[in-house]
């Protein structure tokens, strides 16, 4: 039986974390007023201190200022991603799962191949060829990312629509799109729904990764990733660079995955099969 | 059983198949003319030239792709840009680090995730279920380039039990393994939960512990080990994680594996040994993906029919 998603205290505390997060990078640099440029050379590595909560980076730049405007590259890059590759996931799945044959066959072969590459790996590759920026990230994470959305979207709708109400809507003479958009889609949003939150979670470690990794956004652009890729560099004199940046990625992710387990407890019973006793 | 495999390897060839040609239009895909992006923009027009005729980008696209397949299958996957040196033979040299760290890390992910995992089952719905739960979650959550300088800083740093950085003895090997491991451990970690619960619903363990054999024994001896079938599945699919993980760790530990290599060549642009780095990482991940497929389906006979 399916439970309540906000009945759970972990779903509870992920939706704190990301309504938290979103929040504070919306109104968070407004409320604070710090430049999150502006550099204190003369105070440069110093820690945290009233004046500067979590203290300054290796340009003497307020930490705090600069994890809140990161929070929203995080949640930007985090929205695009999924936004696009679950629509195009949604659209390529559906059509694949309903028509079968021949379009069935080539987003099948597609995905199989993209899938053979790990994870990060691909996008890797391709902010490799592209040149690091924010606009290549997004490329490279939803040209992986719809994959997951397709297989999911096209299970679902080869469930969907060999059920009864689909089959009286065909026999009541329903076009296939409408039937597509009014009668199919809407049964698969729930797990949609899940996929995407916990998607939220992937793609935003998956960004702090190539940044990390210096092929993603560059400075002097704050992004949580590229600040722990900095940070490393003063891990002995000053270990605060690694550890606030490093920490915020956590708690957002971990943030993301609470929520994306409530919701499929609560809307998917189906899946949480495995993840509960 | 033969015809399970062979169906199974059958599969696997157009992948391959499809990798290789994805490799190859990387290439292609650099903005621009390709052999000036490798050589930089202020280079003579004569070494682009040269460049361009050497990797034989002048000619028709469909013949460079049948050359690049060619010499694919002899094992030639081109010379470095940098070093003028075979890429095979710069990765080759590389693999042992890499694999070494690999297995490293996923037997650290065993070592935590099973006790955790069977912990959890045991005392199901306890302190004990939760908190290992909740180590589990936190342990997904936490990226390895955040791990990796934490571990640094307290084992390496401050307590100076372990090497910082580099390949050596088996001192060298645990911060990287760990940090490595340790997301793989918490999925681990979750799934023997589950498939430890599952089997302790099943007729034959109720059966033993109507005999009067406890419910640790019971755990242990009877239902852990048919539990073991999914969660050694996990760890051979989530190799390829694991071999992507290698890229973030190497590069954090100073590890001479594939992974420092790729990042290291795509800072020189030089895109021969990278595509030769993602080709190496993406075959081998589709053949421990088959092998795990075919030890699935020796282990679990009704596999083979489906």
């Amino acid at each position: 039986m399916a439970r309540s998603a906000d009945s759970l205290p972990v779903t509870r505390a992920g939706a704190a974390i990301v309504v938290v997060t979103v929040l504070a990078a919306v109104i968070g640099p407004a409320i604070v007023g710090v430049d999150p440029a502006f550099q204190d050379l003369p105070l440069r590595l110093e820690g945290p201190s009233p004046a500067h909560w979590l203290g300054l980076d290796e340009l003497g730049r307020d930490i705090f200022a600069r994890l809140l405007v990161g929070a929203r590259i995080s949640l930007l890059v985090g929205a695009v991603v999924v936004g696009t590759s679950a629509t195009i996931g949604t659209l390529l799945g559906s059509i694949a799962g309903y028509y079968g044959g021949i379009v069935d066959d080539v987003v099948s072969r597609v995905s199989d191949i993209l899938m053979a590459f790990p994870g990060l790996l691909l996008a890797i590759a391709v902010v490799a060829v592209l040149g690091p920026s924010l606009t290549n990230v997004v490329l490279a994470l939803t040209l992986i990312g719809w994959v997951s959305y397709a297989r999911l979207i096209r299970g679902q709708v080869l469930r969907v629509r060999e059920l009864e109400y689909v089959q009286a809507a065909r026999a009541l003479g329903a076009a296939t799109p409408r039937i597509l958009a009014r009668h199919i889609v809407p049964a698969t949003l729930p797990a949609l729904i899940v996929q995407a939150t916990l998607g939220m979670g992937g793609a935003i470690l998956a960004e702090a990764s190539l940044s990390f990794l210096g092929l993603g956004v560059q400075p002097p652009t704050p992004s949580w990733g590229t600040m722990l890729n900095y940070g490393r560099s003063h891990l002995l004199d000053a270990p605060h660079l690694t550890i606030f940046p490093g920490l915020a990625i956590a708690v957002l992710v971990l943030g993301f995955n609470f929520l994306g387990d409530g919701l499929r407890d609560a809307l998917d019973p189906t899946m949480s099969q495995g993840r509960r006793g | 059983m033969l015809r399970f495999v062979a169906r199974r390897v059958a599969l696997t060839i157009p992948v391959l198949l499809g990798v290789a040609t994805l490799v190859f239009l990387l290439i292609h895909l650099i903005p621009g003319d390709p052999a000036q992006a490798m050589l930089g923009e202020a280079a003579p027009q004569a070494d682009v030239d040269a460049l361009r005729a050497q990797l034989k980008l002048d000619r028709p696209l469909l013949e460079q792709y049948v050359n690049f397949l060619g010499a694919l299958l002899r094992g030639d996957l081109g010379t470095s840009l940098r070093t003028r040196t075979s890429v095979t033979a710069q990765i080759a040299e590389r693999i042992p680090a890499t694999f070494e760290l690999a297995f490293a890390a996923m037997f650290v992910a065993m070592m935590v995730a099973v006790p955790l995992g069977i912990a959890a089952a045991a005392w199901r719905g306890s302190f004990v279920d939760h908190a290992a739960m909740a180590v589990a979650m936190g342990g997904m959550a936490i990226p390895n380039f955040w791990l990796g300088p934490l571990l640094a800083i307290v084992f390496a740093v401050e307590l100076g039990w372990l090497p910082v950085s580099g390949r050596g003895g088996i001192d060298h090997l645990v911060l990287p393994a760990v940090s490595l491991g340790l997301a793989l451990a918490a999925m681990l970690a979750r799934m023997t939960r589950a498939s430890l619960l599952e089997e302790l619903r099943e007729p034959y363990v109720r059966a033993a512990r109507a005999r009067g054999i406890s419910r640790a024994r019971a755990v242990i001896a009877h239902a852990f080990r048919n539990s073991l079938i999914p969660v050694v599945t996990i760890l051979g699919l989530q190799f390829g994680a694991v071999l992507t993980g290698t890229v973030i760790t190497e590069t954090i530990f100073s590890w001479p594996g594939i992974g420092r290599l790729l990042i290291q060549s795509i800072g020189f642009r030089d895109y021969p040994l990278v595509q030769g780095c993602i080709l190496l990482i993406a075959v081998t991940y589709v053949a421990v993906n088959l092998l795990t497929d075919l030890a699935y389906g020796w282990l679990d006979p009704r596999i083979r029919y489906q």
